[in-house]
């Protein structure tokens, strides 16, 4: 055989397993996307289950006051929110909230306690939790999420010192360990991954 | 919990005192060091008696335990008279007739000089605000706020 032919030969062959590739790959695709999207769904709703707990929604408000508690009552004391989500000058998150829990008074505490931003509100005005979907949207919508992109978000659930505090509450004012929310920080941090690259989903309305 | 030393600065002094790491700063200040201008109400922070100024924030100090403290400078009502705004406040007070029975008044007054420090013009509203974790079972809020307008109208 000569060269030239062998060349062709190789080049058809080369072209033949090319369009195969492809064809299998464009048939396959669909069924990639489909179960990645469902994939950070089913993430997502373990991520949601964490937000929705007591321990991360009290201070998740949004209105002009945290909540405290299981049952998420307002906060007493009159606190307020304040222009900054610290309080206000007599009456700041620092006037009882400390840089660590004080188990002895059952008062929590943790770096720069404070309320998150009422563009992070998860509640509406009567208390009551978002969906799912409404939360989720807020919280991949950079014009209220402090521009944060995925790898931000896992950062900021895998990392933040004052979400970690959910999982190191402490005791409360009656001697009691503060409840948990249902995943680990490590099991929260692994679904905020898989939720972020699978493109973040959120739910339908 | 095995009791330890602390190193607090107490009104501009150093002053050292053993307890037990939980012990709140209130009764640090009361029984150890016998500054017994600052009350306890509550116990819970909901009462404000217990005001003092820790790092220049108003803290109760029923419920921050001297562990916590580390070094941030401690004030409390017997040395706010050296302090201009309170020396305004303390002025006010008494030009309004504030008190009646006391009890809660150096929380009053240390919540109320935090405020001015930062809002030297405060509206009514943010006197509320900032004051609404003071409770006070005589009903003076009508005198504090006209006085708390009075100490921040102060050169």
């Amino acid at each position: 055989m000569s060269r030239s032919r062998m060349g062709v030969g190789l080049a058809w062959f080369l072209l033949t397993v090319s369009v195969a590739v492809f064809a299998t790959s464009a048939q396959e695709s669909p069924n990639r996307t489909a179960p990645r999207r469902a994939d950070g769904l089913a993430a997502w709703q373990q991520i949601h289950s964490v937000l929705i707990h007591p321990r991360c929604i009290n201070c998740h408000t949004a209105v002009d006051y945290p909540q405290q508690g299981d049952e998420r009552r307002r906060h007493y004391a009159n606190v307020v929110r304040g222009p900054d989500g610290h309080g206000v000058p007599g009456l700041q998150c620092a006037t009882c909230h400390q840089e660590s829990n004080a188990n002895s008074t059952g008062v929590p505490g943790s770096h720069d306690w404070h309320l998150a931003p009422l563009s992070m509100a998860w509640q509406d005005r009567n208390d009551k939790p978002l969906s799912s979907a409404a939360i989720c949207r807020a919280i991949t919508d950079r014009r209220t999420n402090h521009n944060m992109d995925g790898p931000a978000l896992l950062k900021h659930n895998a990392e933040d010192t004052l979400v970690g505090w959910a999982w190191e509450p402490g005791r409360d004012i009656h001697g009691n360990t503060r409840t948990v929310p249902p995943l680990s920080r490590a099991e929260f941090a692994e679904a905020t991954r898989q939720w972020v690259e699978a493109g973040m989903p959120c739910p339908q309305l | 919990m095995a009791p330890a030393t602390y190193e607090l600065t107490v009104n501009g002094q150093k002053r050292s005192v053993t307890a037990d790491p939980g012990t709140p700063l209130l009764w640090i200040l009361r029984d150890e060091l016998k500054l017994t201008g600052t009350k306890y109400g509550c116990g819970i922070a909901a009462c404000g008696a217990c005001t003092v100024h820790v790092g220049g924030v108003a803290t109760r100090s029923c419920v921050v335990p001297v562990s916590l403290i580390g070094d941030r400078p401690i004030v409390t009502i017997e040395a706010i008279s050296q302090d201009p705004v309170g020396r305004a406040v303390q002025d006010a007070w008494v030009s309004h007739d504030v008190v009646q029975c006391g009890y809660c008044q150096s929380g009053q007054i240390m919540s109320a000089v935090a405020l001015l420090k930062r809002n030297r013009k405060p509206t009514d509203k943010n006197i509320e605000e900032s004051m609404g974790g003071n409770i006070c079972r005589c009903g003076t809020y009508v005198r504090i706020r006209e006085a708390i307008k009075m100490a921040g109208a102060q050169p």
